[in-house]
């Protein structure tokens, strides 16, 4: 039966990790995310699976893409300059098209900046940190329940997709705890790779002829087929100045872009007939509420949009929002990162204006409310 | 009756990259032969490797092969190692994938003394970059990157596999061939980290910048440095000049290795969780 | 928002100032029904330095989990006191260590001085669950958690045969407040 405990997010992430069905996780030691380790080393092995910590962050990475070509599902968890040396071996889960999950709990930076701080400004990182074209699919979770919920659909959209999915939430809820009811086995749906059905001499690990998600066979089940980080053919072969990288490459971001209406979540606050939005995500998401709860006690007509998925982002949300409200509002744990997004989608067809702070400190309901009452 | 390598290559994958006068062919047929005296199944085994020239001869063969970033194919090995820790992993590597971007990971393998074997083709160079130096380079040789004389200082491998912990050690080279079939062998089977330098030439990159005129020049220096570390150990110590030793240099057998050890300890946490205490 | 209650635990790093909060929040949490955020925010050092956790308590839930209005502030050191009592609301209550803060900052709040530590090591007999005292003393204040619940959410918290020593640290936070009232 489910039961009310009162969990941290970082807890709640492991938890949810252990929902989905992970058996795998490969960690190395970083303030805020270090719990979600801990907490996986002490559940892990009591259920038969593998805690690794590793001698580096870019080790882990590459354990976890390890352990889930072996047909374990996989997550490592980490922050701000672990996020960074992640990027390496992200880029090769992506191109491979290895499930695993990643857990960014973001604090302040560049650099080393504010460890024990919430921050935001790896954000575009999430989206664009690895070199080359690529697809992303980030979660960003605000509320200790739904670091929980987001991690088992980070490792289902995962599984379905064979991509990395990073799941991004900031050093305030990573830390927090609250409330949170851990459903019962099957209340959530958990979803495993598509193994291939054809026998091993014909399987093509990279065939796109059946749709853009081919089967995927673990290794060591007798399909022995050949991973690598170059461009690849259908066979997983290496392939030079082909057209097949175009069209390969394109498939890779159509997993994604495609299935928009299956990765994106939202949730909308209020918003039919808010003069004022505000757009925010995470520790913001959770002010922008309170905000906006002010505002409406003060008549003002205020709404939220809280994208649950950042990537892909929530372009014909933000486009509809801007075609009827007055103003968005985009407070957020960094210099500018999200605004340009919010920006580049309203088109100018409303005003756009930014928040921000990143001196470790979340921005209060109070900054946020009176930006909305200037807007009006 | 000839060896039948063809069973073990993958259909239309030859030729290789390598260049003529390379000797990454003949190691890899002796791994080949290595691999069919332990009378595997071929499902079983995973080939790792990073980036580099010898990087590319998983490829070739037909087992779950695994090419990965730049000095990281230990590291993706070991999470799949302990994900089927019952199958057999095989990494292989260069001179600089190895001991310069994986540093790293290749003294924590050791370290760790998890069950698996890492062959280092040492070549001296970054051969498909165009022959940079590297951490095995000697003092005073020429390279792209150093082209007035190396100043930096060389690792010897063994030495750096022994100290990091590794329970296996040796040396081989593509000149002295049987030998060398004997020492992957021996690796494969030793129950731990097992650590093989393979001595290779690289006439391409390295060879012709440092006097040796052809591939063959390479490979009489091979047979005139390396000696059976039993009868190096003899010598002394002004012949040791210019010589190196090869053959089986440390070996601890029954030493713990990490994935019994955690799987151990998965085992006794089943049986405390059986009987219900804490 | 109706109803939001936000207390802040502080003193120095190893006070066991976070369990603190967590223990408080989970007896109004798990064992009240209500609804409660649990936050904490340390410096770099694991002991020693000024440390805070806090808790919002409300009916309803909770958007914003950090505190901008205290309701009540625990200070155990002199150092945390006079950091973070800015933060008070306007008639809120500055709880502070009788021995431990010796200048009580001015401000529009209500200042009670209870001698935490001082009760946890003479009368319990282990300074370290002056913690325990101070949530006794601060369930009593406040009376926004039950004291079946804060019990409850003490014994699930507190390593193992340390429950007779904690239970008695509890008792005797509810009694400095029963005392000085009675």
């Amino acid at each position: 039966m489910s039961r009310a405990r009162l969990l941290q997010g970082n807890e709640a992430c492991a938890e949810g990790a252990l929902y989905a069905g992970c058996g795998f996780f490969a960690g190395y030691p970083i303030t805020p995310s270090t719990e979600v380790a801990e907490h996986m080393a002490k559940k892990l092995p009591k259920r038969g699976g593998v805690f690794l910590q590793m001698e580096d962050e870019i080790a882990a990475m590459a354990a976890v893409i390890g352990g889930s070509l072996a047909g374990c599902k996989a997550f490592t968890a980490t922050s701000g300059p672990g996020f960074s040396l992640k990027q390496e071996n992200l880029g090769f889960a992506m191109l491979t098209e290895v499930p695993c999950v990643v857990v960014n709990v973001m604090r302040g930076g560049p650099s080393t900046g504010v460890p024990t701080g919430p921050g935001q400004s790896d954000i575009m990182q999430c989206r664009w940190g690895t070199h080359g074209d690529h697809p992303s699919i980030c979660l960003t979770p605000a509320y200790v329940q739904e670091i929980f919920s987001e991690t088992v659909r980070a490792f289902n959209l995962s599984e379905k997709y064979r991509t990395p999915v990073i799941v991004a939430f900031d050093e305030v809820v990573g830390h927090m705890r609250e409330k949170i009811e851990i459903p019962e086995a099957g209340a959530l749906s958990v979803v495993d790779r598509t193994k291939p059905i054809c026998p091993p001499e014909e399987y093509l690990p990279y065939d796109d002829s059946q749709g853009d998600v081919p089967p995927m066979a673990n290794f060591f089940e007798g399909y022995r087929y050949h991973v690598t980080g170059l461009n690849h053919g259908p066979d997983g072969f290496p392939v030079n100045a082909s057209p097949r990288i175009h069209t390969d490459q394109l498939r890779l971001l159509r997993k994604v872009e495609a299935n928009r209406d299956d990765i994106a979540r939202n949730v909308e606050y209020r918003l039919d007939d808010a003069d004022v939005a505000v757009f925010a995500y995470g520790i913001c998401g959770r002010s922008a509420k309170a905000a906006v709860d002010l505002a409406r006690a003060k008549g003002i007509r205020a709404g939220l949009l809280r994208p649950l998925t950042i990537w892909p982002f929530p372009e014909a949300q933000v486009a509809a929002l801007s075609a009827r409200a007055r103003a968005i509002i985009v407070p957020e744990l960094s210099l500018g990162q999200i605004l340009f997004e919010v920006e580049r989608c309203s088109k100018g067809r409303c005003r756009v204006e930014g928040i921000h702070r990143v001196d470790g400190d979340p921005i209060h309901p109070a900054q946020i409310l009176a930006r909305i009452q200037e807007a009006l | 009756m000839a060896f039948d390598y063809q069973r073990y290559i993958r259909g239309g994958k030859l030729p290789h990259i390598w260049c003529p006068g390379c000797t990454y062919g003949t190691v890899f047929k002796s791994l080949l032969r290595a691999i069919d005296a332990q009378k595997l199944d071929r499902n079983d085994i995973a080939m790792v490797s990073g980036i580099g020239c010898a990087s590319r001869l998983p490829g070739y063969v037909d087992f779950n092969t695994l090419h990965t970033a730049h000095g990281r194919a230990l590291v993706f090995a070991t999470g799949l190692k302990m994900a089927k820790p019952d199958k057999h992993v095989l990494v292989v590597s260069g001179d600089g994938d190895a001991t310069a971007i994986g540093g790293n990971h290749f003294i924590h393998a050791c370290r760790r003394n998890i069950d698996m074997t890492l062959l280092v083709f040492n070549n001296y160079t970054y051969g498909m970059t165009g022959g940079q130096y590297s951490p095995t380079t000697p003092y005073g040789l020429s390279a792209s990157t150093m082209p007035y004389g190396n100043v930096d200082f060389a690792f010897d491998i063994p030495s750096l596999a022994r100290g990091a912990g590794a329970t296996f050690v040796a040396r081989g080279t593509a000149y002295h061939v049987p030998a060398l079939d004997r020492l992957i062998v021996a690796a494969m089977r030793h129950k731990g980290f097992s650590v093989v330098e393979i001595m290779n030439a690289c006439p391409t990159a390295f060879g012709k910048r440092n006097k040796f005129k052809s591939p063959t020049d390479l490979l009489l220096w091979m047979k005139e440095s390396f000696v059976p570390v039993e009868a190096f150990e003899k010598l002394p110590p002004e012949k040791t000049q210019g010589k190196l030793p090869m053959g089986i240099l440390h070996s601890r057998e029954g030493a713990p290795e990490f994935c019994e050890a955690y799987f151990a300890m998965v085992e006794r946490l089943k049986e405390k969780e059986g009987t219900g205490k804490p | 928002m109706s109803e939001r209650y936000e207390i802040r635990f502080s003193g120095s790093g190893g006070q066991g100032l976070i369990l603190a909060g967590v223990i408080f929040a989970e007896a109004a949490a798990i064992y009240d029904g209500k609804n409660a955020a649990q936050s904490q925010s340390y410096g770099p050092e694991a002991r020693g330095g000024a440390s805070k956790s806090e808790v919002i308590l409300s009916d309803d839930t909770i958007d914003f989990p950090k505190a901008t209005s205290i309701d009540l502030m625990l200070a155990l050191t002199q150092e945390a006191c006079t950091k973070y009592c800015g933060d008070i609301k306007d008639g809120g209550t500055l709880l502070a260590d009788e021995d431990f803060v010796r200048d009580i900052p001015n401000g529009n709040f209500k200042a009670i001085r209870l001698p935490i530590i001082r009760t946890a090591s003479e009368d319990v007999g282990k300074a370290f669950v002056a913690n325990i005292v101070a949530i006794g003393a601060i369930a009593a204040l406040t009376g926004r958690v039950s004291r079946e619940a804060i019990e409850k959410a003490v014994l699930s918290r507190v390593p193992k045969g340390t429950e007779d020593l904690n239970r008695k640290a509890l008792a005797a936070g509810y009694e400095l407040v029963e005392r000085r009232t009675n």
